[in-house]
């Protein structure tokens, strides 16, 4: 059976690697999320949210056009039809709720191409939160759309003008938020990343994807996958979905980063594949560094993968090789993009877009009877102006 | 111990200045380290630059940033420290955080800064109970981990933190960041009272430390205080009349 983590410790991965401001907070959501789970009532509400409010459960659909090119069964979990457009909501209403619970009225996020702050955004207006969004600087001049939705839904977005102005300058920016307002503030982090229990929690709210693919799967062809596929920034979406499958030996699981420009290159993503273990936001996992322990900057075609790290659970299950790590370059993912979006009538997200792209590879060690899933964890309307750039370009 | 010892045996209150290794070029390090010792200073935070500075507020990341872009490495500051050997007396106290640390090797790390004079190490994003467990069986020769307690530090913790208490304590005086505070939490001279009351070790007030008048009120609760953005800005600007007059205040404080 697979462990739960020890003292917030997957293997040697994870921990509590945080200013010691944060400890007792962090310590107080340990226990709040301990007593929520036992709770029949948080639950019942969790569930009736996701039911009613997002729209689950989200169907597994049998991609068929797909399927007869790849010569393979692919299905594809619909994460894309959830409310607001991808996973993310799965995680910041479990999130939300807590911080209710807990007393808290006002919440702190970071998000990089925006879908986490948009996420987080509604929920705080749903049950009524203070809500403010750091977002690196570059990303709001990328995603000025985002930007206008989460102040259309009521939160206060903060350009982050330090180091990179990216995501991994919004979350430095976050955490320091939440040390001058820790008393009445919950921070409601958008990966399987910080210190723990970020990493078990958001897997936990997230793992609503691979409980309900289990059991449709099994309910539509009366058996478990051969191969399950998602793609990994932070980790969330693969998390959720493998974590429900990893006591089943026979399925074997696929997550595949971002390779940018390319893993022989210095413009990537790929942590797992490229990266060294290190401490960074909270946890020990795989990082992009140089030799003298400084945080690289990621590079990706997709803004929600464009993170150094990588969630200490994902780091964990690479070393143990319970999970296979692969990445994918900028250029497979938008041809994955293109190719879903033409065949099946679906615009996935680029990041989505990078498990399809590995599923292509792996189909062909497949045979024809095998059954291969993959997370669509969200669509693909965020990136139009992106993909039309890069086509234009090619 | 050598940091224990010359805390004790200040003149007045404590002044621990905090510097940004590398920042204005590193050859510049030991002379700043050397003037600084003139001025006054009990010990010396030397601040070991990171790309992800998350207790730092803006003038000391800025500082940070621009010594990372002139390629500076603690073990370009490990080498520097080596080669000044002989040149100052005053206690050094190392302050990075815990990736680069992490990468350069636990055990290689203090072997060498131990072998460097260091006397002691502050790690900002290394809480306690993590700090147990990733030094358990390293032999940290006589360099004192400097343990951070704030003012969210739960009794239980704090008790525990003081226990083990080493060097000196780094008390925290806000909610916040490194910068410079006009006013700091009510609750706080009573706090750095309850630490003084309960700690075998001396305790240093710091974060948003500028002014002569806080120096003088923290100095007559606590053992005296470390000083940050206020020095970092200060070297920068090259107003070192002001770095003096601040070390000064602190030593007219009644003990």
């Amino acid at each position: 059976m697979y462990a739960q983590p020890v003292n917030g410790k997957f293997g040697q991965y994870g921990g509590k690697y945080i200013p010691e401001t944060l400890m007792q907070a962090v310590e107080e959501l340990e226990v709040a999320y301990e007593e929520a789970k036992q709770d029949p009532v948080f639950h019942e509400r969790f569930a009736s949210l996701l039911r009613e409010y997002v729209g689950r459960e989200t169907p597994l659909y049998y991609a068929s056009n797909l399927s007869r090119r790849l010569g393979t069964n692919v299905y594809l979990k619909r994460e894309d039809l959830n409310h607001t457009g991808a996973h993310k909501i799965n995680n910041t209403i479990g999130q939300a709720l807590l911080a209710k619970r807990m007393g808290k009225q006002k919440v702190v996020a970071e998000t990089g191409a925006g879908q986490h702050g948009v996420a987080t955004a509604t929920v705080c207006a749903l049950l009524d939160l203070e809500c403010t969004i750091f977002m690196g600087e570059v990303d709001v001049e990328r995603q000025a759309l985002n930007v206008f939705r989460m102040e259309l839904l009521g939160a206060k977005v903060v350009p982050v003008k330090s180091g990179s102005r990216t995501l991994k300058d919004a979350v430095n920016e976050a955490l320091r938020y939440w040390v001058k307002h820790v008393d009445d503030t919950h921070y409601v982090m958008g990966s399987v990343l910080g210190p723990h229990p970020f990493p078990q929690m958001v897997r936990d709210f997230q793992s609503v994807i691979g409980t309900e693919t289990r059991r449709q799967i099994l309910e539509q062809t009366g058996r478990l996958p051969d191969a399950v596929v998602a793609c990994v920034g932070g980790g969330s979406n693969a998390m959720g979905m493998f974590y429900p499958f990893l006591n089943d030996e026979s399925v074997a699981l696929y997550g595949v980063e971002a390779a940018g420009s390319g893993i022989e290159t210095d413009k990537h993503a790929a942590t797992l594949t490229k990266g060294e273990v290190g401490v960074l936001h909270g946890s020990l996992m795989y990082v992009l560094q140089d030799a003298a322990g400084q945080i690289e900057e990621a590079h990706s075609i997709s803004a929600g993968l464009d993170y150094p790290g990588v969630g200490p659970e994902h780091s964990f299950l690479k070393d143990i090789e319970r999970v296979r790590y692969a990445a994918v370059t900028d250029d497979e993912a938008l041809d994955a993009c293109l190719a879903l979006s033409r065949q099946e009538g679906i615009i996935p997200a680029l990041e989505s877009s990078h498990a399809l792209a590995y599923a292509e590879t792996l189909a062909q060690t497949m045979g024809e009877e095998e059954i291969l899933v993959i997370c669509l964890s969200g669509r693909g309307d965020k990136d139009v102006h992106t993909i039309r750039e890069k086509v234009a370009t090619r | 111990m050598k940091l224990e010892i010359a805390i004790r045996q200040r003149e007045g209150a404590a002044f621990v200045p905090y510097i940004m290794a590398g920042d204005g070029g590193l050859d510049q390090l030991i002379p700043t380290i050397v003037r600084l010792e003139e001025m006054g200073a009990t010990a010396i935070e030397l601040g070991i630059p990171f790309s992800d500075p998350v207790a730092d507020g803006p003038v000391i990341e800025a500082a940070g940033r621009r010594a990372l872009s002139d390629g500076v490495t603690l073990e370009k500051v490990l080498n520097h420290l080596i080669e000044g050997k002989g040149q100052f007396n005053v206690p050094i106290v190392l302050m990075t955080y815990l990736n680069p640390v992490f990468r350069y090797g636990i055990q290689p790390f203090f072997d060498r800064a131990a072998a460097c004079g260091v006397s002691g190490v502050i790690i900002p994003d290394l809480p306690f109970e993590e700090g147990t467990r990733l030094f358990d069986g390293i032999n940290r020769h006589d360099v004192a981990v400097v343990q951070l307690v704030t003012l969210t530090s739960n009794r239980k913790r704090t008790e525990e933190m003081l226990k083990k208490a080493e060097g000196f304590v780094y008390a925290v005086t806000l909610k916040g960041t490194t910068g410079k505070a006009d006013r700091f939490p009510e609750e706080l001279l009573d706090h750095l009272r309850g630490l003084v009351e309960q700690s075998p070790v001396p305790v240093l007030a710091g974060f948003g430390v500028h002014r002569a008048e806080q120096v003088q009120t923290l100095g007559t609760v606590c053992d005296g205080v470390v000083v940050g953005s206020f020095i970092v800005e200060a070297l920068h600007e090259n107003r070192m009349e002001e770095v003096g007059a601040l070390i000064h205040s602190a030593k007219h404080v009644p003990v």
